[in-house]
């Protein structure tokens, strides 16, 4: 569904993401890990077009992604970020129906997409009618996730979706995440900095730093198997001095 | 810039065009000097006796050449002018003496002159009594010895042909720097002590009261100023009966029943309304200075009978104008949002509007649409309040949280949807804080407007300020000040039905 072809992007002399040549698996979560900096957001960005890369190419579905066909790529892919991106001046309902509505699709319709996504995602109907203020922060992120669900699109790409949430909502909406992916067999490009999140979601991790590729694998390859040092620190920085092992999921 | 706007506004201003030239009945009009205004009631009043037709009175309009300009665009029908002003000012050639030649210059414009009241209101120069005693000065030549003197004169005489500029090179003054002064606040510059010198006109209602000596005009430099009806020519036809009656007025008011007449307003404050009422009704030996009722007062004078005239059109400049700022301005400021190549362009060329003085702005604007007041009034208003309808917008959208921006764009929206269903609500609070700012600003500059014969409460500043009298000035100022708080709280009213509750919330 969506590949990379040599594609890259540089602001001035910074290298934010070095070639890369990747086809992403369909129907499975793909995981983009690496800390601040590394260019993990830069890729999901350059596959939605909202920043345009200096060379190389995005594709999706065969089609290059460009200022042409930008508009209809955006409407097939859903997008969920760290901080939800609701609009506060929208109801939540609104929020949800915005691009449904936009696009004339039936009354009916997207009020059964709704009610179905209401369940799917676990959020009291009449939370619907209340702004984003008057929600918290997990709340918020069901919305845009079921935002991001609305017109079912075949990918689902998402920056930190649950990187501002409180552990335990965070635990919880994990595994409710992963159910969803499951279910729907979307293919999902996920990026995070955490990686028992990685390893929990991701069939596939890419470990990313400094604008390139360090290692992608399972997260037992790149446990056992890294391939260079970089990646062992990064794993074992991530272990916790809380309890030793690796995580357990 | 945008055609959509730019058509609306053409067309806003179009319409307004039409309004000011039609009318019903006779339209008078008066400059703003006492004198004007009162025989401008003298003729509203014979022609109201006449039973015809309606009749309005637009109190002092504007200066000469304003009121000669609405008259030749056919905005008002008649008004009180000077011969000496017809042939020196308006027409420019001093061989015109009599009436038929007037006429004979008149008749092409459509316009004509005729029934002389009774009077020579000539231009003269005046000082204190004292001053004039004490240095020997009872002519106009004597100045030229006392170098010493301070000369402060009205604007008007000063930038007329047939006022300074004639009569210092006639009687060799040009060595004196004369300072402009409002006429109206002359008399209390000459008794403070502040100037020595200033011209008046031989009817004016302080000669006695600031006891000033005229100095004779021993050149005779300034013609004859009999005053006398200027009128559009068709007026005599369309309008038989009232002009019979108008016709009936020639000769029936002398200088001293002017002088007395000025007084009453002037010194005794009794309306201009009142004043001519009393003349008509006992004639020349009527009792001005005593009145059945006392000077209005302040609440008298809000509450005049024009009140809901000048309300009426004060609201009309400020929310036409506003409407057609919004209808520009926002367009405005999203494109400087959208195209930082036009930001900068657009937000000096609004801002430079801002620093252009605003009578300064009016009489260009007289210039270049020949036309005369609502039109260049409303088109500088909307000129002003530009600058925080077009900051504000580009601001508010400025200040979107780039996370929300691009929140829009990951979902697909139309440029259309992004900006109508994201940006500008988001922006809403800042865009409706410009556009209250704008609206306040107007209800102010508003005023300003009466000196191009636009209305509104600054007619009474005008004429307050013309006749050096307070409550009239405060009848027009209180006025505004209230309808500024009144629009400002509207608008914060509105501010709860416009922008969006998500953004009201305690928490948001």
């Amino acid at each position: 569904m969506y590949s990379v072809e040599d594609l890259t992007k540089t602001f001035g002399a910074h290298v934010a993401l070095a070639p890369i040549t990747k086809t992403f698996a369909e129907g499975e979560t793909t995981v983009l890990i690496g800390q601040s900096g590394c260019g993990k957001s830069t890729l999901l960005r350059l596959l939605i077009g909202l920043t345009e890369p200096t060379s190389g190419s995005a594709n999706f579905g065969g089609r290059l992604v460009d200022r042409n066909s930008v508009s209809e790529v955006r409407r097939s892919v859903g997008y969920m970020t760290q901080d939800g991106g609701l609009f506060p001046h929208l109801t939540a309902a609104k929020n949800v129906t915005l691009v449904a509505d936009m696009l004339g699709r039936p009354a009916s319709d997207t009020k059964s997409r709704v009610e179905e996504l209401t369940k799917l995602v676990d959020i009291p109907p009449n939370l619907l009618s209340r702004f984003p203020a008057e929600l918290s922060g997990g709340q918020k992120q069901r919305l845009s996730l079921m935002r991001a669900l609305m017109l079912d699109p075949k990918v689902l790409l998402l920056d930190e979706p649950l990187g501002a949430l409180d552990p335990i909502t965070r635990h919880e909406l994990q595994d409710q995440l992963k159910k969803i992916f499951a279910n729907l067999k979307k293919t999902v490009i996920l990026v995070t900095h955490d990686m028992g999140e990685a390893a929990f979601f991701g069939s596939e991790i890419i470990l990313m730093r400094d604008g390139r590729v360090v290692q992608s694998g399972t997260a037992e390859e790149l446990d056992k198997h890294p391939a260079e040092e970089y990646v062992s620190l990064f794993l074992n920085a991530q272990r916790g001095r809380v309890y030793s092992g690796a995580p357990d999921r | 810039m945008n055609k959509l706007t730019l058509t609306l506004a053409a067309l806003f201003f179009g319409l307004t065009l039409g309004s000011a030239r039609a009318h019903d009945g006779i339209v008078v009009a008066s400059k703003t000097f006492t004198e004007s205004y009162i025989l401008g009631e003298i003729v509203k009043q014979t022609i109201q006796s006449a039973h015809e037709t309606t009749v309005e009175h637009k109190k002092g309009l504007g200066k000469t050449g304003i009121v000669f300009a609405a008259l030749r665009n056919g905005s008002i029908d008649l008004y009180t002018e000077y011969t000496g002003t017809i042939s020196e000012e308006l027409l420019k050639d001093k061989t015109l003496t009599t009436l038929n030649q007037m006429n004979a210059k008149l008749a092409p414009m459509g316009l004509a002159v005729g029934v002389p009241l009774g009077f020579n209101d000539t231009y003269a120069f005046a000082m204190p009594e004292a001053t004039a005693a004490k240095l020997g000065i009872s002519k106009i030549s004597d100045l030229a010895k006392h170098p010493e003197l301070r000369f402060g004169l009205s604007h008007e005489f000063l930038s007329r042909s047939d006022g300074w500029p004639g009569v210092s090179a006639s009687y060799g003054l040009s060595s004196f720097q004369p300072k402009g002064i409002d006429h109206g606040l002359a008399y209390e510059a000459l008794a403070d002590g502040q100037i020595d010198v200033t011209d008046i006109y031989s009817t004016d209602a302080k000669i006695n009261k600031y006891h000033l000596k005229v100095l004779e005009d021993d050149h005779k430099f300034f013609p004859a100023y009999d005053a006398v009806l200027l009128y559009r020519s068709d007026i005599p036809t369309r309008y038989p009966k009232s002009w019979a009656a108008l016709q009936k007025l020639q000769g029936t008011i002398t200088a001293s029943t002017m002088v007395k007449m000025n007084a009453a307003a002037e010194l005794d404050h009794r309306s201009f309304a009142d004043i001519a009422k009393t003349f008509l009704r006992s004639g020349a030996h009527a009792n001005f200075s005593k009145s059945g009722k006392g000077p209005a007062g302040l609440l008298g004078t809000i509450f005049d009978t024009d009140f809901w005239r000048l309300t009426r059109e004060h609201l009309y400049l400020v929310f036409v104008s506003l409407l057609a700022s919004i209808l520009t301005g926002v367009p405005l400021g999203i494109l400087a949002a959208k195209k930082r190549m036009a930001a900068s362009s657009i937000l000096s060329a609004v801002g430079i509007i801002q620093t252009i003085p605003s009578i300064a702005l009016l009489v260009f604007l007289l210039s270049v649409t020949h036309t005369f007041g609502t039109v260049p009034a409303l088109i500088a208003l909307f000129l002003y309040a530009l600058l925080p309808i077009v900051r504000n917008t580009y601001s508010g959208l400025l200040d979107i949280p780039q996370s929300l921006r691009e929140s829009a764009d990951a979902l697909g929206l139309s440029w259309w949807h992004k900006l109508t269903i994201v940006e500008i609500p988001l922006a809403s609070r800042s865009i409706m804080s410009g556009i209250k700012t704008s609206a306040v600003i107007n209800v102010g500059t508003a005023t300003i407007a009466a000196f191009v014969g636009a209305g509104g409460y600054g007619e009474k500043i005008v004429s307050g300020l013309a006749i050096n009298d307070n409550t009239t000035l405060l009848a027009g100022a209180i006025p505004a000040a209230l309808l500024a708080i009144i629009i400002q709280l509207l608008f914060d009213g509105l501010d709860r039905w416009i922008i969006p509750a998500g953004l009201r919330s305690k928490r948001a």
